[in-house]
């Protein structure tokens, strides 16, 4: 059986048009994800500001187009869909974001947006049985129709919106579920409760997650594989215990150094932290290791190719890095 | 209700890591700050006191909407209509800045206490070099001085956060987000203050920058001896980076200790389950899953604040609001769960 979504050699450039004089903005390079279909699983697609994750949502949502590659589900390619299966696309692949608040329009109770889906998609034939499947939604979110849907959104916390949204997506009874930084604006106290609804989607419902974030605790909590992006390439991939637990990438080994400690006594540990200006990133390596500008280890080579992902652990755990180049390391 | 911090001569087991009594910089005594709504006022910051001594980093953290910016903007005299400051005395230097109006209040404003604002990345003008907007600052406060002098300050400022000189001639936009935020960081110590609020300082930046302007805040706190106020919901940043904490609910602030003491040990639920929800990357977890609601801000609670929530309610919370009261070495808390030596009683 086709895979759920399989993303082979996704490549989006921005800028560069044919007047256009300024460098181009490689935003994602050669990227490959898969995604089965069944058990359904949550994969987190991680990394700092600007390292691309947005993009590949943008893309998989169908937002923006690929300079050159290929995203196909379930055996279909995105580019080549015809309107009918581009409906049924855009049904089965729904979308949760970062910013609760600006996701609803003032102007209406919050019903509209359940309103709206049911209309599009002509899912219910009265308006009882639309009455029913909202209710049914919401109890899986644990909410109550009678005390929310006739409220505006700002009566609603941020916790309450965003927890409609994946009632909203639930709805739909999507295969896929692009969430998009969906608990970084949320509380932590709350937090914990919209992590609560994608296991539960996960494991009840045979619901698959995108899930992308910075945050890689909670990815560590829920995700079952992970890819870390950095500047539109895979540095690190396989299982998320497995790469967190035991990372290999020198940008990974950094990013989980840096987490901070939620313990006085714990101070910020290994290798000093570095970061590059903005204007440095990006145009500066045309050929070889995006992170060689920051990268405590580097050697000459790093320079001279890009690194290919070579495995470093069990159940396709892969970090792009010359370190771990077996076959190099035999030659020399 | 003054949070007077007494400590117990007996118990010498915490190490007292902050400043003595008298080196008090800000003295806050029962702040509120109302926003006026159709339907009554909101108790957006009831009854806040505290107290922050020269050369130490306090921490204030809460769920949005518990009142810690709030509180900032008070301390910075900002709060705008319909917002007013309702009652209190905020005391800084034994200047109550309540009471300052116009140049008075002007001028201490930078010159002793200076905001590092939430979101570096729209707090720049974009039209202008980072160099003019630290010399607009100086000059402001300071008046005519010459263009060389200045230049050999800024520079300094500069190099002080880990800025290279070539910042000085460039615009806004051509940095990244962690060198506006330290750009930020450099314009609030242009002028020496003795007390800088940070207001979430790191909040849009991703974890290697965040840890870098960490690192810059605690540099700067060691170097200046200034004094910081950091508000935060990380919980993690926190602990890297605050000397006490004090943990805010509703408006009220329910728990406040020395760092080490308060994630060694957590007295008031709401503090609990803070430190509970924080996701580790160490072990994996059951999430906590919490549910509640904030009670109504626009009426006067009777009795604690944090009873709908507060998985051991028991009578007497819903009748008597809890006192803050120092239960350890400097580890305060406003809960009836606990006696006045920290025994809990039920």
């Amino acid at each position: 059986m086709a895979p759920l979504l399989d993303i082979k050699k996704a490549t989006k450039i921005y800028g560069g048009g044919m007047l256009s004089a300024s460098p181009v903005t490689v935003a994602l390079q050669d990227y490959d994800l898969t995604i089965e279909e069944s058990p359904a699983t949550i994969t987190t697609i991680a990394g700092e500001s600007g390292s691309g994750k947005s993009t590949l949502a943008n893309l998989v949502l169908g937002f923006t187009d690929l300079t050159s590659g290929q995203i196909i589900y379930r055996g279909r390619n995105l580019a080549e869909m015809t309107a009918q299966e581009r409906i049924d696309y855009r049904r089965e692949v729904q979308a949760v974001f970062q910013d609760p608040y600006a996701v609803y329009n003032p102007f209406y109770r919050v019903k509209h947006v359940f309103d709206l889906i049911i209309r599009n998609f002509k899912m219910a034939s009265s308006k009882a049985e639309a009455r029913d499947m909202i209710e049914d939604s919401l109890n899986v979110v644990g909410m109550r129709g009678e005390e929310v849907l006739e409220k505006y959104p700002h009566q609603l916390s941020g916790g309450q919106r965003q927890r409609m949204m994946m009632a909203r997506a639930y709805m739909l009874k999507p295969k896929l579920i692009v969430a998009d930084e969906p608990v970084s604006m949320v509380d932590a106290s709350l937090r914990a409760m919209i992590l609560d609804i994608m296991l539960r989607l996960r494991d009840e419902e045979g619901m698959s997650f995108l899930y992308i974030t910075h945050d890689l605790s909670t990815a560590y909590q829920i995700g079952d594989h992970i890819y870390l992006l950095y500047q539109g390439s895979v540095a690190e991939s396989g299982e998320t215990a497995a790469v967190i637990e035991n990372p290999k990438h020198p940008y990974v080994q950094l990013l989980l150094d840096s987490i901070p400690v939620p313990d006085p006594s714990v101070k910020w540990g290994g290798d000093e932290a570095t970061t590059i200006d903005d204007e440095e990133m990006r145009v500066s390596v045309d050929s070889g290791c995006r992170f060689y500008p920051r990268c405590t280890q580097r050697m000459d080579r790093c320079l001279e190719a890009t690194p290919m992902p070579f495995q470093v652990g069990a159940n396709n755990h892969n970090a792009s890095c010359f370190l771990y180049d077996e076959e190099a390391k035999i030659l020399a | 209700m003054t949070t007077a911090t007494t400590i117990n001569p007996a118990d010498t087991a915490m190490v007292d890591r902050g400043p003595a009594e008298q080196d008090t910089i800000l003295d806050i005594r029962n702040l509120q700050v109302f926003y006026s709504t159709p339907t009554g006022d909101v108790r957006a910051v009831d009854n806040v006191s505290f107290k922050v001594q020269r050369g130490e980093i306090i921490g204030l953290v809460g769920e949005s909407g518990c009142g810690k910016t709030t509180t900032a903007m008070a301390i910075l005299r900002l709060v705008q209509p319909p917002g007013r400051i309702a009652g209190g005395e905020i005391n800084l230097d034994s200047v109550n800045l309540a009471d300052l109006e116009g140049d008075d209040l002007r001028e201490t404003r930078w010159t002793k206490l200076s905001l590092i604002p939430q979101g570096a990345m729209n707090s720049l003008n974009p039209v202008m070099r980072i160099s003019s907007q630290i010399k607009d600052t100086i000059r402001t406060h300071e008046g005519k001085i010459s263009n060389r002098e200045l230049k050999e300050r800024i520079l300094q400022l500069l190099q002080l956060v880990g800025l290279p000189s070539r910042v000085y001639d460039m615009y806004p936009h051509e940095l990244s987000g962690g060198m506006k935020q330290r750009a930020c960081i450099a314009m609030a110590i242009a002028l020496d203050p003795v007390l800088v609020i940070a207001d979430e300082p790191t909040s849009a930046l991703d974890v290697v920058v965040q840890r870098v302007v960490g690192e810059t805040l605690l540099d700067v706190k060691e170097r200046l001896g200034v004094s910081m106020i950091v508000i935060g919901h990380d919980m993690g940043l926190m602990a890297q980076l605050v000397d006490r904490l004090a943990v805010m609910y509703a408006g009220r602030i329910v728990e406040f200790a020395p760092v080490e003491s308060i994630f060694n040990e957590q007295f008031h639920p709401y503090t609990q389950l803070l430190i509970e929800s924080i996701p580790s990357i160490k072990e994996k977890k059951p999430l906590k899953l919490t549910e509640g609601l904030t009670h109504d801000l626009r009426t006067d609670m009777q009795g604690c604040i944090f009873q709908l929530r507060c998985p051991h309610v028991m009578d007497i919370c819903r009748e008597e609001n809890p006192p803050m009261r120092a239960l350890r070495n400097r580890h305060e808390t406003a809960c009836h769960l606990y006696d006045d030596d920290g025994v809990r009683l039920h």
